[in-house]
């Protein structure tokens, strides 16, 4: 026992002096962090935070000691990764996981789940994700991340969108539709318009995919580490 | 007496009974091996890089044509007292000797783990004692490159577990730490680390260090060993992280070089195409795929105009392959993403003259253009390793397919969700407003599946770079309002200040050229 009491304090203050992410930084391939990053795994689904880095540092681990996978915490970083799209986190995860591991039947939901995002099929995506509550509810904030997701591919796509393909994307109708067009109306620039007897369209914000003309000005701009390059030379 | 061939006691030793087929003395020592090692062991000691070069690029070739074609090298033991036993020289001295018995034999079981051993040796010497060497950069990237080559050979070779006789298994028990990946991965990072390197190339860009202008040797009396390997582990690790299948990771260990310029990594071809390739590679996994026309391009430029000056080179086959892979790759790159602009005149004839038939083909999206896509990725993919142990209880089964099936098929998932996209492109390439339901129509599918398509364009089409910026890699893009579709040509971008600006700088060389030559 009093041996331990060195050690403790010792990790006592490991924990304050480190954050999980410079541990990582600093013991990328240190099998001993395996368990702070599955903490820090769970730590980022209750305080709805994301570290890429962190979740494929443990997925390697588990990659390089198989024994010590724990198939939950797996379940939840692919969750989280099909939460940070349309960055391609969830690819990136599976690429670690073994084929025998996706076989189960939890990571077969999400891999369906991953693809009806890829390919923009939204209604079959929010009815698939209503038959797995048990898998996705658990993670707090997954419906507004793949609200956010499908406004993202909206924007890049429209720039004026019937209202009901937006309900259908984002899958809210009727007066939360309505509450939430408001409240994008007052904060994010979106222009409610009234359709030519077909119903409302949604004006979403300008960017440079959805107005092209928007992209020529950064075309060919020069950066200031390129120009310091000649310095020498205009002094 | 002491050999360094430990396992020959073992009782019915497989490689034994070769050996002694074979009938060659490892301790016999031809005279031109004596002069070998005592010239090279006197310019190492004189830091005579130069000289180094020449015997470590071309006698060690020559003597191994002439002496050992098909046997090692004389063992370390035998030569040693030539260079008066000096420690690290036997070390640098078997590395050459193992990676000599890679290339030309097939190692056994205790032959690996002895290489695993001697690297380790070497390494814990030059990260843990002042090495007072100079080394040419070549050498110092095949050390990596070898290294973390005969990983993955190991790895390769302990997933074929079927075959495996009872001793072998009782080794690899017994040697578990050998060519651990912990222990590879570990090694990489300490030289990184220990290096100090990506604070030397922040502190270069400033001005306060030099390190690519003198291609990494330091010429104030220092050791350029340290260094420079460190420089080229992080080019290892990007190796062994592909090999893994960990692309992100791989690509950060990657970002202190930056591979828009000339640096240490080009100084030597085969750590420029390692780079490339794996650098192209990853960028085409995260689909990225702009980026990886853009590299593949460059390199592919690159060795076609030089190929000649290595044809020499124990290196030009390596090159030639890796050469055919990265076309295999720039074809897949172009099939799911055609910037054929983004290709210089000469690579695209290539491309078309090797592979034009079958990018065609691949267009149609039909069984038989997964097949091909299937087969360039196989042809074209590094060699992926699975880096667990086997569990030896079980019934014993071959695993070592199974990195390679699992990127495969997780690559052919991908295509397939691409797979309306060139539909819709070859539409979009000859409206420039077309409506929903007419497109639909041509499409055969209804309006909602159509503007589902469009969204999985739409989001395919645009990555999410490293620092989570959006990039467009649409050759044909478009926007719609309401229910018209409007599209959008993609013109290139034509890097006018970038042009001026390296204008200026070749103007300036010429300047100073002529004003020397007045002076003369």
């Amino acid at each position: 026992m009093g041996r331990e009491t060195p050690k403790q304090q010792q990790q006592q203050q490991q924990q304050v002096s480190y954050t999980v992410e410079q541990l990582v930084a600093v013991n990328p391939y240190n099998p001993d962090i395996l368990p702070d990053l599955e903490n820090y795994v769970n730590e980022q689904v209750s305080s709805q935070t994301y570290s890429l880095d962190a979740n494929l540092c443990l997925l390697r681990l588990y990659q390089f000691e198989p024994e010590r996978m724990s198939t939950q915490i797996v379940a939840r970083i692919l969750v989280k990764a099909l939460m940070a799209m349309p960055a391609p986190d969830f690819s990136l995860c599976l690429f670690l996981i073994p084929e025998r591991v996706q076989m189960e039947e939890q990571f077969k939901t999400l891999i369906v789940l991953s693809h009806y995002l890829e390919t923009g099929r939204f209604r079959q995506f929010w009815d698939e994700a209503a038959k797995s509550r048990h898998i996705v509810e658990a993670v707090p904030g997954f419906e507004q991340a793949i609200q956010t997701y499908a406004i993202h591919v909206l924007s890049l796509t429209y720039q004026k969108i019937p209202r009901p393909v937006l309900a259908e994307a984002i899958n809210i109708e009727g007066l939360s539709l309505d509450k939430f067009l408001e409240h994008q109306a007052a904060n994010s620039g979106w222009i409610l318009e009234k359709g030519h007897g077909r119903g409302q369209l949604i004006i979403l914000p300008r960017n440079e995919f959805n107005h092209p003309e928007l992209k020529k000005s950064a075309a060919d701009s020069v950066p200031l580490e390129h120009i310091t390059r000649i310095f020498p030379i205009l002094g | 007496m002491a050999t360094n061939y430990d396992y020959e006691e073992a009782p019915a030793n497989y490689d034994e009974t070769h050996r002694q087929d074979l009938g060659y003395d490892p301790n016999f020592v031809p005279d031109s091996v004596k002069s070998f090692v005592g010239h090279l062991y006197r310019h190492i000691r004189e830091k005579n890089v130069y000289e180094i070069h020449q015997m470590y690029e071309i006698s060690f070739q020559t003597l191994s044509d002439r002496l050992f074609k098909d046997t090692p090298w004389p063992s370390v033991d035998a030569v040693a007292h030539y260079v008066d036993n000096d420690q690290v020289f036997c070390l640098l001295y078997r590395e050459m000797w193992f990676r000599h018995l890679y290339a030309r034999l097939s190692p056994t079981l205790k032959q690996r783990i002895d290489s695993w051993d001697n690297y380790c040796s070497l390494f814990q010497v030059v990260l843990h004692r002042v090495v007072n060497m100079q080394l040419p950069n070549q050498w110092l990237w095949d050390m990596v490159d070898e290294f973390v080559y005969q990983f993955q050979s190991f790895c390769q070779y302990r997933a074929k577990m079927k075959n495996k006789s009872e001793q072998e298994i009782a080794l690899l028990r017994q040697y578990d730490q050998a060519w651990n990946v912990y222990g590879v991965l570990n090694y990489l990072q300490a030289f990184v680390e220990k290096s100090n390197i990506m604070q030397i190339l922040e502190q270069e860009k400033e001005g306060l260090e030099q390190f690519t202008a003198t291609d990494g040797y330091d010429y104030s009396g220092g050791s350029n060993v340290l260094k420079v390997l460190g420089y080229f582990s992080m080019v290892g690790l990007l190796r062994v992280h592909c090999l893994l299948g960990d692309y992100q990771t791989g690509l950060k260990c990657l970002l202190p070089i930056d591979i828009s310029q000339q640096g240490v990594y080009t100084s030597v071809i085969g750590s420029h195409i390692t780079t490339i390739y794996h650098y192209g590679f990853a960028n085409l996994m995260l689909r990225r795929y702009v980026e990886a026309i853009r590299e593949f391009n460059k390199i592919l430029l690159y060795i076609y105009k030089t190929k000649q000056f290595h044809q020499k080179s124990p290196q030009y086959e390596q090159i030639l392959k890796k050469n055919e892979q990265m076309y295999a790759l720039l074809a897949i790159c172009l099939s799911l993403c055609p910037q054929v602009k983004l290709v210089e005149e000469t690579v695209n004839s290539q491309l078309r003259e090797k592979y034009g038939e079958k990018m065609a083909r691949m267009q149609r999206y039909d069984d038989e253009a997964f097949a091909i896509y299937d087969e360039l990725f196989s042809y074209a993919c590094p060699k992926f390793i699975t880096p667990s142990a086997p569990s030896f209880e079980e019934p014993l089964v071959n695993y070592n397919q199974d990195a390679y099936r699992l990127q495969l098929k997780l690559f052919l998932y991908e295509v397939k969700q691409q797979q309306l996209l060139s539909g819709v492109r070859t539409f979009l390439k000859v409206y420039s407003t077309i409506s929903l339901g007419k497109l639909a129509n041509y499409m055969e599918v209804d309006e909602p599946t159509l503007r589902t398509i469009l969204l999985t364009y739409k989001h395919k089409t645009h990555a999410v770079d490293s620092d989570g910026k959006i990039i467009s890699n649409a050759d044909v893009d478009f926007y719609i309002d309401d229910d018209m579709i409007h599209v959008v040509e993609s013109k290139p971008v034509k890097r006018y200040g970038d042009y001026f600006l390296r204008q200026v700088v070749k103007l300036e060389g010429v300047i100073n050229d002529m004003d020397r030559i007045k002076l003369e």
